[in-house]
């Protein structure tokens, strides 16, 4: 009996896969087509933002891919395996920084450590400070959340995410609520993280600006049903800078693809 | 400093009004007594034991039934707020119990159990307990399901979650549940002490009940002085701790 030599696969496993993902949302009066046999893959290591409108389910694909909500057909594999619920491998980041109110800044970051047993108390310190740091907030560990703007809110988020090292970072339009200029501060800090860390970023967002500044890749979705429409790679030098030409090109090009996928009836107010 | 002085003047101008008053013999002195018969008296009683025994008899009931209510009614109202079917069975009969005046237990327990220092504990659990269970339950209601989210990104699951994420975010409703469950509860008590009489020990309400049947004036207003004292003491010992803590960490306004 001769034994064949099994094919070692040579190429990693895409680091995110969804594939046919289609989901309702039902009340009692509707059914709400939220998403509509969405497929996509997402490299290790590459920043994917995911833009639309209002209304078209790029926070619900958010969700699946965390594991918080359950897709009605089809399914997320993570590392070649299906996504079954959420887990610290792929943290989220919301739009509101969702801080516990009850702990200081510093006992925030160790929330997701303490639930990681194999780590010593120190090195939970140790690790939870290098991400303070990390976010140039080394000096609020005492801090009340209360106290914290709103930028310095998402910072700690940011490092609470980072802390149990996750290879993917899920991003629900973390930076939607604060002022133009924090933001840029944030866009700089974000890309220089990820430029170090060498993380998996999903990044929601309906700021086309915001899209092509951070994505290497943007994913444009139409509303009702969601639907992936066009996928634009966005080949220019890290750090960008948001408000550079090269930039504006990029995202007037998305921009008018956005709006050639509007019909009028889908037409909404956006911020 | 100018602020204190005010204060003080304002009191002693007011007891001495009332003295002034008692004296003039403007109302008959078995109706009212002067201040300083009222000082008398709790200086007396305090000096052969019987103020201190009383009271000391009075937060001992107090207390006990007011830990064991605590003792079931937060964990029931994590209860009713986890479970479609102990809300509507429990979460109905604690809706329902909680508009009753406590002291309406008075009877039932005199019946089921006696004068005895249980009758007395039951009234003030009955007191604590419904408000405390509705507090926890609205509490636990109210936390915003994002924090829950979050926790389960983190690798927070079942119990973890309910003890470190979803009970201290309800913490402002399980500490205002609680003062207001200790309110309950110390009227609850001194409605009971006043209306029976239980021969294992006497308490304040006894001591004010009595001070009328003798038509000893002074000990009643001085009885009622004490538990003035003790509510407002209770305050500062159970519960300030508790709201410099959320006045801390969620800058709530200080009460």
């Amino acid at each position: 009996m001769s034994r064949v030599p099994q094919e070692v696969p040579n190429v990693p496993p895409d680091k995110l896969v969804v594939e046919g993902v289609s989901k309702w949302f039902r009340t009692r009066r509707a059914s709400v087509h939220a998403l509509d046999n969405i497929s996509l893959t997402v490299r290790e290591g590459e920043f994917v933002c995911l833009v639309g409108p209002s209304g078209c389910g790029k926070s619900t694909l958010l969700n699946i891919i965390a594991g918080l909500e359950t897709p009605d057909q089809g399914l997320v594999l993570a590392d070649g395996r299906p996504v079954t619920g959420p887990g610290p491998e792929r943290m989220v980041m919301f739009q509101e920084s969702a801080l516990f109110p009850w702990l200081n800044v510093l006992d925030n970051v160790l929330f997701g450590l303490k639930l990681k047993p194999d780590l010593t108390r120190r090195e939970r310190r140790e690790i939870a400070t290098y991400y303070l740091h990390l976010v140039g907030l080394e000096k609020f560990l005492d801090a009340n959340i209360h106290e914290l703007s709103g930028g310095m809110k998402q910072r700690v988020a940011l490092a609470r995410a980072l802390a149990p090292n996750p290879r993917v970072l899920l991003m629900d339009e973390p930076f939607a609520a604060l002022d133009a200029l924090t933001r840029e501060q944030l866009y700089r800090d974000i890309q220089e993280i990820w430029q170090q860390r060498r993380k998996t970023i999903v990044f929601v967002t309906h700021n086309v600006r915001e899209a092509a500044c951070l994505g290497d890749r943007v994913v444009l979705f139409s509303p009702r049903p969601g639907r992936i429409q066009e996928q634009f790679s966005i080949d220019l030098p890290r750090p960008r800078d948001i408000n550079s030409v090269d930039l504006a090109r990029h995202a007037t090009a998305i921009m008018s693809a956005l709006k050639r996928h509007l019909t009028p009836e889908w037409m909404e107010p956006t911020e | 400093m100018k602020r204190t002085m005010l204060v003080i003047l304002f009191f002693a101008a007011l007891l001495i009004t009332w003295e002034l008053l008692v004296r003039a013999q403007v109302w008959s002195p078995v109706l009212v007594p002067s201040p300083l018969s009222v000082g008398q008296y709790l200086y007396d009683a305090l000096r052969e034991g019987t103020l201190l025994h009383a009271t000391l008899v009075t937060l001992r009931r107090l207390l006990i039934g007011y830990f064991l209510g605590l003792a079931l009614g937060l964990p029931l109202g994590l209860l009713t707020a986890r479970s479609r079917f102990v809300e509507d069975t429990l979460g109905v009969i604690a809706l329902g119990l909680q508009t009753l005046p406590s002291v309406c237990w008075v009877p039932l327990a005199l019946l089921w159990f006696g004068q005895t220092e249980i009758a007395m504990l039951f009234v003030v659990i009955m007191g604590t307990l419904w408000s405390v269970l509705i507090a926890t339950d609205n509490g636990v209601r109210t936390v915003p399901p994002i924090y829950a989210r979050a926790a389960r990104t983190m690798g927070s699951r079942g119990l973890h979650t309910w003890f470190k994420v979803i009970v201290p975010a309800s913490l402002p409703f399980l500490v205002s549940g609680m003062k207001q469950g200790w309110a309950f509860a110390w009227r609850s008590l001194m409605a009971a002490e006043i209306y029976v009489t239980i021969l294992t020990g006497f308490g304040l309400g006894q001591l004010l009940h009595y001070g009328r049947e003798l038509h000893a004036m002074d000990q009643v207003v001085g009885v009622m002085l004490i538990i003035i004292g003790i509510g407002l003491l209770a305050d500062k010992i159970l519960f300030s701790p508790w709201e410099r803590f959320l006045y801390r960490r969620w800058g709530t306004a200080k009460q």
